[in-house]
C-alpha cells in the first residue's frame, strides 16, 4: 500500500554504493601508492598517473553535469565546455595571483602577461583573486550566473531540443573568441599557466598532486550525491516529466522555464567546479578549452556511458578519456575516428549506453523485478 | 474591439451591455473570441457561458473549432479579441498555461499524454494540488494527506491495482482514466476534456461516463466529443459549434431536431 509514498527520503542503492565506494578507495589508495610504494613496487602509481587521474575524475564531474539537464530534463546543451572552462579560469586567475613576483618580470602584482602588454594595473575584474575564497565563490558564481542568464532568455522564449544545442554552441564558439584576444585581459591565446603554489602547497610537489586529486573525487563523489538528492526529489520528478511532455507540465500548473532555469544553473555550477579542479592538475587553462568540439565530446562521453543515470556518465567520461589517452599516445591519427565510430555504435547497439545496457541484462536475468529504467 | 456579433442566434450571445452582470455565477464566460491562423477564422466572435457546477457537452464537426476553444482557455492560444472570464473575474487571456492551471483550470488532450516513463503513481503526484515553485517542490515530501488523496482517485479511475505500473505501459483506455484522474488530483473548479472515449470499448465507454457522472458533481465540466452515443449518455446540456461560432444549443434530442444542425452534420 505505501509502497511508493515516500519521496525525498535518501535512499542509496547499490549503485551509489559501489560508486561512493570506489571514490573512496582511489582516494585512499592512489596517493598511498603515489607517496608510500617505493617506485620498483607494483603498486607504485607515478606522479603522471595521479594527475592524470585526477583530470579523468573532473572529466567525470563534467559529464555529471551533462547528464542532470541532458538526461533527467532533456535539455541538450553543447556549450557546457564554457562553464568548465568558466571555472577554470576562476581558478587560474587565483593561481595567478598566488605567482606574485616570482614571474619572468618579477612584477609583484601584475601577472607576466600583463606586463608584456604595457599594461599598469590590474583590470577591475582581477581584483579579488588573491583571496582564495573570493576565487572559489566565482568558479561558481560565474558559470552560473552566465547559464541563469543565458538560461532566463533561452527558457523563457521556450527555445528546446537542436535549436538550443545550436545557440549554445554559439555561445561557447563567441566565449572562445572573445577570451583568444589579448585586450580581454585573460592572457589571450596563451591562456594562463606557469602556476606555482595553491594555499602554499607547491604545485609541482607530488603531495600536492595526490591532495588535489583526493579534492577532486570528494567533489565528484559530493556532486553525484547532490545530483542524486535533486534527481530523486519530487523537482526531479518534474524535470523528467518535463523530458517526456514538456507542454503538459505547464498545463499541470508548474512554470516549465523555472525549472529548466534552476537545473541548467546548478549544471553550469557543478561544471565551474570541475573546471577549477580541473586547472591546477593540468597546470594551464587557455580559450582552447571553450573549443566547440570540445562541449560535443562530453555529450559523447555521457551517451556512451548511460544518459539519465549519473553515474553512467562519470563511467563513460572516464573510459572515452582512457582510450584517448591510449589512442592519441598509440595511434594519434585514428583517434577521433575511434571517438566517431563509438559514438555511433553506443548510439545504434546501445543506446541506453554501457549502464543502460548492463542493466537490462541484469534485470532480465531477474524478471520478478521491475524495471526502473529512466532513459526512453 | 468592432462592432457587436451579428444577431445570428440565442442566448449564448449576450448583448455587451449584459456581459458585467452576466459573469457573476459563471465559472467560464467566453465572449466575442476570435481566433485567426493564417486567414483561416478558426473561432468568429464565439460566445459561451458554462455555469457553476454545470456539466456541458461541446459537439460539432471537424474544423468547428472545439479543440481550439478549449485552447483559448487554457492558454495555449492568445485569441485576436474577445475575453474569457474565468469565475467572473480572472481574464484568462491575459495568463499562461501555468497561471490559468494553478487558477483552477485543469484539461485532458484529446491524445492521452502522460508521463510514460514515470508509474500511475508518480502521475498523479506530479498532478497533485500542491505548492508549484521550484523550491518548496525541491524539498516536498510526501505526506499522509497527499497518499490518501491519491489512493482516493486511484479508486475514481478505476486502476488501484496498477499504481506501480509505468504508464507508458497502460492501455490506451486506462492511460485516458490516468489523465482524468491527474485532472481530479490537480482539484481543479473546471475540466475541460477533449474526446475522452475516442478509441475506446464499449465497455470502457460506459466507465468513462460513470467517472465524468461523478466527477460532475462537485465540479464544472467541458466534454467536447464527436461520439453521440456517449454525449447522450452523459445526459447534459449540448452546445453545437460550427465554423467557430455556437450554431444551437440545448438538450441532445433539441439540437439534433435543429434543422441547421441537421444540416452541417449531413452536408458534411
Amino acid at each position: 500500500m505505501l509502497a511508493d509514498a515516500p519521496r525525498n527520503t535518501i535512499k542509496i542503492d547499490p549503485s551509489s554504493w559501489i560508486l561512493l565506494g570506489i571514490l573512496a578507495a582511489s582516494a585512499v589508495l592512489v596517493p598511498l601508492g603515489n607517496l608510500l610504494a617505493p617506485a620498483d613496487s607494483l603498486f607504485h602509481v607515478p606522479t603522471y598517473m595521479v594527475s592524470l587521474l585526477g583530470k579523468y575524475v573532473c572529466f567525470a564531474l563534467l559529464a555529471m553535469s551533462v547528464d542532470l539537464i541532458w538526461g533527467f530534463c532533456g535539455i541538450l546543451s553543447l556549450g557546457h565546455g564554457a562553464f568548465f572552462a568558466l571555472g577554470g579560469y576562476a581558478m587560474g586567475m587565483h593561481l595567478m595571483r598566488q605567482i606574485g613576483d616570482r614571474g619572468v618580470y618579477g612584477n609583484p602584482v601584475l601577472p607576466d602577461f600583463m606586463v608584456f602588454l604595457n599594461w599598469d594595473k590590474l583590470p577591475w575584474y582581477w581584483l579579488g583573486f588573491d583571496s582564495f575564497v573570493f576565487a572559489a565563490a566565482m568558479v561558481i558564481l560565474v558559470p552560473g550566473s552566465l547559464a541563469l542568464a543565458f538560461g532566463w532568455f533561452a527558457f523563457r522564449s521556450r527555445v528546446t531540443g537542436v535549436y538550443f544545442a545550436i545557440i549554445t554552441q554559439a555561445m561557447t564558439f563567441a566565449l572562445m573568441l572573445a577570451f583568444f584576444r589579448n585586450d580581454m585581459g585573460f592572457g589571450g591565446n596563451n591562456g594562463l599557466t606557469d602556476f606555482k603554489d595553491l594555499l602554499g602547497f607547491d604545485l609541482h610537489a607530488d603531495s600536492t598532486r595526490s591532495g588535489l586529486f583526493i579534492a577532486s573525487t570528494f567533489a565528484l563523489g559530493a556532486g553525484y550525491m547532490l545530483c542524486r538528492f535533486v534527481v530523486k526529489s519530487k523537482l526531479g520528478q518534474v524535470l523528467v516529466a518535463i523530458r517526456d511532455e514538456e507542454s503538459r507540465v505547464r498545463f499541470l500548473g508548474y512554470r516549465v522555464a523555472r525549472y529548466k532555469l534552476f537545473v541548467f544553473t546548478l549544471s553550469a555550477m557543478l561544471a565551474g567546479v570541475a573546471g577549477a579542479l580541473y586547472v591546477p592538475q593540468v597546470g594551464i587553462i587557455n580559450p582552447s578549452e571553450f573549443a566547440p568540439p570540445g562541449s560535443i565530446e562530453i555529450v559523447i562521453w555521457v551517451a556512451v556511458g548511460g544518459r539519465g543515470t549519473l553515474y553512467g556518465a562519470a563511467l563513460g567520461a572516464i573510459l572515452v578519456n582512457y582510450a584517448k589517452t591510449y589512442f592519441t599516445g598509440a595511434l594519434p591519427d585514428a583517434w577521433l575516428y575511434v571517438l566517431g565510430a563509438s559514438f555511433i555504435f553506443v548510439t545504434l547497439f546501445f543506446p541506453k549506453g554501457i549502464v543502460g545496457t548492463v542493466r537490462d541484462w541484469v534485470f532480465l536475468k531477474l524478471p520478478f523485478k521491475k524495471s526502473e529504467t529512466t532513459v526512453p | 474591439m468592432n462592432s457587436a456579433p451579428p444577431n445570428k442566434s440565442n442566448s449564448a450571445s449576450p448583448s455587451r451591455q449584459e456581459k458585467k452582470s452576466d459573469t457573476h455565477g459563471s465559472i467560464l464566460y467566453i465572449d466575442g473570441v476570435s481566433v485567426t491562423f493564417d486567414g483561416f477564422k478558426a473561432l468568429s466572435e464565439l460566445s459561451l457561458v458554462v455555469e457553476k457546477g454545470e456539466m456541458r457537452a461541446v459537439i460539432g464537426p471537424n474544423g468547428a473549432g472545439k479543440t481550439t476553444m478549449m485552447d483559448v482557455v487554457s492558454g495555449r492560444t492568445r485569441p485576436d479579441q474577445g475575453r474569457a472570464i474565468f469565475k467572473g473575474k480572472i481574464d484568462l487571456t491575459k495568463l499562461d498555461e501555468a497561471a490559468i492551471a494553478e487558477s483552477g483550470i485543469g484539461r485532458k488532450f484529446q491524445k492521452p499524454t502522460v508521463f510514460e516513463q514515470q508509474t500511475v503513481y508518480e502521475n498523479l503526484d506530479l498532478a497533485l494540488k500542491t505548492d508549484r515553485r521550484v523550491f518548496p517542490t525541491l524539498f516536498r515530501r510526501g505526506l499522509p494527506k497527499h497518499q490518501k488523496r491519491i489512493e482516493e482517485v486511484l479508486e475514481v479511475i478505476a486502476l488501484p491495482d496498477q499504481r506501480s505500473v509505468q504508464a507508458g505501459s497502460l492501455s490506451h483506455g486506462q492511460k485516458q482514466w490516468l489523465e482524468i484522474g491527474m485532472l481530479l488530483a490537480q482539484d481543479p473548479e473546471l475540466l475541460m476534456v477533449d474526446e475522452p472515449v475516442a478509441g475506446m470499448t464499449d465497455l470502457e465507454t460506459e466507465q468513462t461516463v460513470e467517472i465524468l457522472r461523478r466527477i460532475s458533481s462537485k465540479r464544472s465540466v467541458l466534454v467536447v466529443e464527436h461520439d453521440m452515443e456517449f454525449v447522450r449518455a452523459l445526459n447534459t446540456k449540448v452546445t453545437v459549434l460550427h465554423e467557430g461560432s455556437v450554431l444551437a444549443e440545448g438538450s441532445l434530442d433539441f439540437v439534433q431536431k435543429n434543422e441547421r444542425v441537421i444540416e452541417v452534420y449531413l452536408g458534411r
